[in-house]
């Protein structure tokens, strides 16, 4: 992985903004940047190949599409971490999936396209691991400031 | 918003991210059979109602150095919780805040606040200023970091059909 440029870095703060809707929508955020529309795709997708971006485009909210997000935890003995792993990540509803220093161990978020898509997931989960799918979807948000300075 | 079945196609065809091309409205028009401006138009209703949040990068926070990265979780009063989430999630270093239900008697966190830094003492150093915030309001308190990413992969459609 090549070190990042100071360019490099205001494109990825630039990036965690929404981009307008528009049919050539690098080339007004290419002159802002002073950079040519080229190079800055070349930029984007090696910051992407580099791991640095992890997905760029629309960002989905499954509940306003009908579905509904929830947070949720397990306890996974470290011996048969690997294996629950594997069970869990392979339902395309877990959206991410985080370890964490707790007996809590694994935290996982759930997207589903039906509210009832939330529990039959954390269920068929449940039975497939024998193991508790702790829930905690969210009752209120207090900010969603998504921004990380590069 | 209620979805189409062509509005589904369309979120299955973006799931995976942007086309990195000058024109990526049109290519994928063009996979998907549709005219570009009804792509962006859909895609606008899309943005209008809030089914998508934002056409943004998803950055990778251990890659660009915020290696510690901790959920503290705290156990506030019930009647105060509105009133301190509020001052909690307007911290600058707070990138989400949440009330989220107990689950007694094993968790009994109902306030999450996720708090990123360069290293573990600079987060320890803001749960500090949140534990200063919630006062007497506070019951207990933990923090959990993550020591690695499982998956990260954002919505994923089930294939229909």
């Amino acid at each position: 992985m090549s070190p990042l440029t100071q360019t490099d870095r205001t494109l990825i703060n630039r990036l965690q903004d929404d981009l307008p809707l528009a049919r050539r929508p690098f080339a007004d955020l290419a002159k802002e940047l002073g950079l040519s529309e080229d190079d800055l795709l070349t930029r984007i997708a090696r910051l992407k190949s580099d791991g640095i971006l992890t997905r760029f485009g629309p960002f989905f909210d499954a509940a306003e599409m009908g579905g509904d997000f929830c947070l949720c935890a397990m306890a996974v003995p470290e011996h048969a971490f690997d294996a629950v792993l594997t069970k869990v990540n392979a339902h395309p509803e877990v959206a991410h999936n985080y370890e964490r220093t707790h007996r809590l161990n694994m935290w996982f978020v759930l997207a589903c396209e039906t509210p009832e898509g939330i529990t039959q997931t954390a269920d068929a989960i449940e039975a497939e691991t024998g193991i508790t799918v702790f829930r905690f979807p969210k009752l209120q948000e207090f900010f969603i400031g998504f921004r990380v300075a590069a | 918003m209620t979805m189409d079945a062509t509005d589904r196609r369309i979120v299955e065809a973006l799931q995976g991210g942007l086309p990195l091309v000058a024109e990526p409205y049109a290519r994928v028009a063009a996979e998907l059979a549709l005219p570009e401006g009804e792509l962006i138009d859909r895609l606008q209703a899309m943005k209008d109602s809030g089914v998508i949040r934002r056409i943004a990068a998803a950055p990778n926070h251990y890659k660009l150095g915020m290696t510690a990265n901790g959920m503290t979780v705290w156990d506030v009063a019930d009647d105060r919780l509105a009133e301190l989430g509020a001052k909690i999630g307007a911290l600058p270093f707070v990138t989400h805040c949440y009330e989220r239900p107990r689950a007694l008697p094993d968790w009994p966190y109902n306030l999450f606040a996720m708090v990123h830094g360069s290293s573990r003492e600079e987060v320890a150093e803001k749960r500090a200023a949140i534990t200063d915030i919630l006062g007497d309001a506070l019951n207990g308190c933990d923090i959990l970091y993550s020591t690695r990413i499982l998956k990260k992969t954002g919505l994923r459609l089930r294939k229909r059909g």
